[in-house]
């Protein structure tokens, strides 16, 4: 590192300041502000459109009825309660698991070990996989493999699979934020290992843990394509009532009455995918704004 | 004060130490080591699970030459099936193309700014907004394309039909971006401020320092979040799906509709019968996105690693 930094300074000749220097710094500023600002523009932009459009379809009738007429009119109620079971059934597996993967890449594991390269190295892969190849392998491990059928079990697995790196990264990252002395402290007493996991480590890194687990809840009730196969139908009659059951889901009901039915009235769908934006984008905000306020207790 | 190993965790003044407390710990430590493995046990089982599907057909049906050189995708033809992934392969990187020339730009520009020019509350801002705009799910970009983009595209351009290229790179370029902006402006914080510092005592404005330290410093970091981008894009599904028009053709401008590899997946797999060569073929196309996707990821995580070992 050194040696890079004094070759990339070496380019440099000591200069007086100068306007035209100054004037070529703001220009680039400029630039990349708006370079930011038309990051962000158009999406507010389409933003704005889908709120105008979806907003007359919104009412409590909208949320708490069944679709009716072949799906090109009534509420989303099967849908959304779907999301629910699905969203829940995957954070059950997944949480418990990531957590305690984080646990010992970040207590544990040695950090120059060959297998903490490695489990890292499957972590980043696991996160990289297209969203499809999650649905096939779904299909054919927990569905067709294990016989778990087309369920709500099959797709939230399939769900938990897929959205388990980002809880154990985020994990990771609010363990390796207790500061090392906190369990050097705990340690001289006495305690074990997993005693000062347990009642040091854990309890100071709870809220950072939280953040990251709010954050994979918006993830997983957004995902359509790991549940297309494995658990999810177009369209039921009916409430699922066990974890057997398939289900309906909010993200595919989007899908099925934007491209497979026609003759939908456009604000049913408007309003479908205003109602599951709204859904992630509130979920996100919790987490973000629970950051903040962690960030601004913080006492170390 | 020296950070010398202090006492060893569990480890009572008397005796071996081995009492209740020092079972519970090894159970845990067992335990989460299990759990901790649980990463690349799902890789695997993710290649094993999608190879067993298709590996009958691979062995015994797959010609080679075939399946990436013929752009005829006919799985279900009763005279002659035929499995080429050509044309989907095209489609795919047309999308990607796209979607790169219009994502990397930006989310450099944004990156720089937000890391080096902004600050305070404007700073703060952006990064929620950026960080928000990641978490849109696939399925509603999907419907975006189909929605406003579509007619948006028919009308500027005065062409027969908006979901084509230009329209799914467009939607996968904004999706990406959100993603490479924050990763870059990651790469960017990693520059210690000392090399800044150093420049600004020379002299140098700002943009200088940018232009000649920063990013020089930085471009291995800046590379790998250009990669984990084309991979986002390239893996993408539901979007893709919506946008491109699902039409069996190489592309030969931005305004043909296209199929991508993964689209076809979602679309044919729910309607196969399960065992056939057309499901086979199908989860030969997974094999094939996860192997791309595993070769990128690698390339980034070696790039990255790069930095460190300098």
């Amino acid at each position: 590192m050194e040696h890079a930094s004094a070759h990339t300074l070496a380019h440099f000749q000591a200069q007086p300041i100068n306007r035209h220097n100054q004037q070529v710094q703001r220009l680039f500023m400029i630039l990349f502000g708006c370079m930011a600002a038309l990051l962000v523009i158009p999406v507010v932009l389409i933003i704005f459109i889908l709120v105008q459009k979806g907003a007359p379809a919104l009412s409590w009738a909208f949320l708490t009825t069944f679709p009716s007429n072949g799906m090109t009119a009534g509420g989303i109620l099967p849908a959304l309660l779907g999301t629910i079971w699905l969203v829940a059934v995957s954070l059950l597996a997944s949480v418990p698991l990531g957590v305690a993967a984080a646990i010992y890449l970040s207590e544990y594991a040695r950090q120059d070990h060959w297998l903490t390269r490695m489990i890292n190295l499957a972590t980043i892969n696991l996160a990289g996989v297209p969203s499809i190849v999650h649905a096939s392998s779904g299909w054919g491990a927990f569905v067709a493999f294990f016989r778990l059928g087309t369920s709500i079990l099959a797709a939230s697995l399939t769900l938990a699979v897929m959205t388990l790196p980002v809880v154990i990264v985020s994990s990771w990252e609010s363990l390796q934020a207790v500061p090392q002395a906190f369990r050097e402290a705990c340690w001289n007493m006495g305690a074990t290992r997993w005693q000062t996991i347990r009642h040091v480590v854990l309890p100071n890194a709870l809220t950072g843990i939280l953040t990251g687990i709010i954050l994979q809840v918006s993830r997983a009730a957004g995902e359509t394509a790991p549940i297309m196969f494995t658990g999810a139908a177009f369209f039921l009659p009916y409430l699922p009532t066990s974890i057997m059951d398939q289900t309906m889901a909010l993200a595919l009901h989007l899908f099925t009455i934007t491209t497979q039915v026609p003759e939908v009235p456009e604000e049913i769908p408007f309003g479908v995918a205003l109602v599951l934006f709204g859904i992630v984008l509130l979920i996100n905000s919790c987490s973000i704004a629970l950051r903040m306020y962690l960030r601004s207790k913080k006492k170390w | 004060m020296e950070h010398a190993p202090s006492v060893q965790p569990g480890l009572t003044a008397s005796g071996d130490g081995r009492n209740r407390d020092w079972y519970i710990d090894q159970f845990f430590r067992l335990l989460m080591f299990v759990c901790g493995i649980s990463a690349i046990v799902f890789v695997l089982g993710i290649f094993i699970f999608v190879f067993k599907e298709g590996a009958g057909f691979i062995v015994h049906q797959l010609e080679w030459a075939e399946f990436f050189l013929s752009p005829k995708w006919r799985p279900t033809s009763a005279i002659h099936a035929t499995y080429g992934t050509l044309a989907m392969v095209a489609g795919t990187a047309a999308v990607t193309l796209i979607a790169m020339a219009v994502a990397l730009p930006f989310s450099f520009g944004a990156a720089i700014f937000i890391a080096e020019f902004a600050q305070g509350k404007t700073r703060e801002w952006l990064k929620v907004t950026i960080e928000l705009l990641a978490a849109i799910p696939s399925v509603v970009w999907g419907f975006i394309g189909l929605m406003i983009i579509n007619p948006l595209i028919i009308e500027l351009f005065d062409v027969p039909i908006g979901l084509n290229v230009l329209n799914a790179g467009l939607i996968l370029g904004l999706m990406a971006a959100p993603i490479i902006t924050s990763i870059a402006e990651d790469a960017l914080k990693a520059v210690p401020d000392t090399y800044r510092e150093a420049a600004e005592a020379l002299g140098a404005t700002r943009w200088q320092v940018i232009y000649q330290v920063v990013l020089p410093a930085a471009k291995n970091g800046l590379l790998s979040a250009a990669l984990l981008g084309v991979g986002r894009a390239f893996g993408e599904t539901m979007a893709v799906l919506m946008a491109s028009g699902h039409a069996l053709v190489i592309p030969g401008s931005v305004f043909d509709s296209i199929r991508a590899l993964t689209a076809t997946i979602a679309a044919e797999l729910g309607e196969t019968p399960v065992g056939s060569d057309h499901y086979q073929a199908l989860f030969a196309i997974g094999i094939f996105l996860f192997s791309i996707t595993f070769f990128i990821n690698m390339i980034a995580d070696l790039v990255v690693r790069g930095i460190r070992n300098q």
